[in-house]
């Protein structure tokens, strides 16, 4: 398929060529507006990680940096399906993601605590008011946790959803991948909602009740 | 059901849901689908993608800063 450059994105792609004159001038600028990407989004999210003062500037500054050579590495890739800008912020994003991901573990309280039930109907919007049915959907959470999921899927969950750890952070800690995550989580949900819907606590639907594929 | 909103959405799955690689992967061009467009334009293109966003808070999260970044 070819895409046509919109304006900006063709002068992006003209000033970043090794043979432009443009070339360092580029560079600076790209990495302004990297940085500057790097800083609003770290601002955005530092409060829900704890990042302080120095080491979220510290985080901005590496996340800029670590785009910036990931994004020379590949601008011979870039396509033109977006504006060259857009597909340059999302290296800087995913960069703030994984950093912010391995910060975790550097806080003292970043530790894996054997599994804290207690917190589950918080985390999973299970309502305290009807402590019978409350009690009994965590029972057959339980069981369907410890009868249903494979060893990793029971590891996952209980880390994820149990003591509340960022994704990326456990992505961090066990060097995979996020998306191997999700789907290890997908695959748990479809069977603990089919031991919910087995028990009689959630009606079936049609989206999950339909074949699933895998993501 | 019995009320447990939550609960029911945490254990709903997608079959659509194409899963973070394929949606981190596309992001940028849903992205510029949302700023020109609007979600709703972005979701008929990609309605694997959007099911995965609705989905996964990490790529959820990552898109709007994207979003955010690219002046959405």
């Amino acid at each position: 398929m070819v895409h046509t450059h919109d304006e900006e994105t063709s002068e992006w792609l003209r000033d970043l060529d090794l043979a432009s004159p443009c070339r360092t001038e580029a560079l600076e600028r790209l990495h302004r507006l990297l940085l500057r990407a790097a800083f609003a989004e770290v601002t955005r999210r530092r409060d829900r990680h704890s990042l302080s003062g120095p080491e979220q500037e510290d985080l901005a500054h590496q996340a800029a940096h670590d785009a910036m050579m990931a994004i020379l590495a590949k601008v011979d890739e870039f396509r033109g399906e977006s504006r060259f800008t857009t597909w340059a912020y999302k290296f800087v994003i995913l960069e703030v993601s994984n950093k912010i991901g391995r910060h975790f573990w550097q806080r003292p309280s970043s530790i894996l605590n054997d599994a804290q039930w207690d917190r589950l109907p918080d985390r999973l919007g299970i309502a305290p008011d009807d402590q019978a049915i409350r009690t009994e959907i965590l029972e057959t959470i339980r069981r369907a946790v410890t009868n249903e999921l494979t060893e990793h899927q029971q590891r996952v969950f209980l880390a994820l959803v149990v003591e509340g750890i960022p994704l990326d952070a456990l992505a961090a800690r066990l060097d995979c991948t996020r998306n191997s995550l999700y789907k290890t989580m997908f695959d748990a949900r479809r069977k603990l909602r089919a031991a919910l819907v087995a028990d009689g606590h959630i009606e079936t639907d049609q989206l999950s009740a339909a074949e699933e594929s895998n993501p | 059901m019995n009320g447990w909103d939550d609960l029911d959405r945490f254990v709903r799955t997608d079959p659509l849901d194409v899963g973070c690689d394929e949606a981190i992967r596309l992001m940028h061009v849903y992205a510029d689908i949302v700023i020109d467009y609007g979600s709703d334009r972005a979701a008929q293109r990609y309605p694997g993608i959007a099911a995965h966003f609705r989905a996964c808070g990490p790529c959820a999260e990552d898109l709007t800063g994207l979003l955010l970044a690219a002046g959405a």
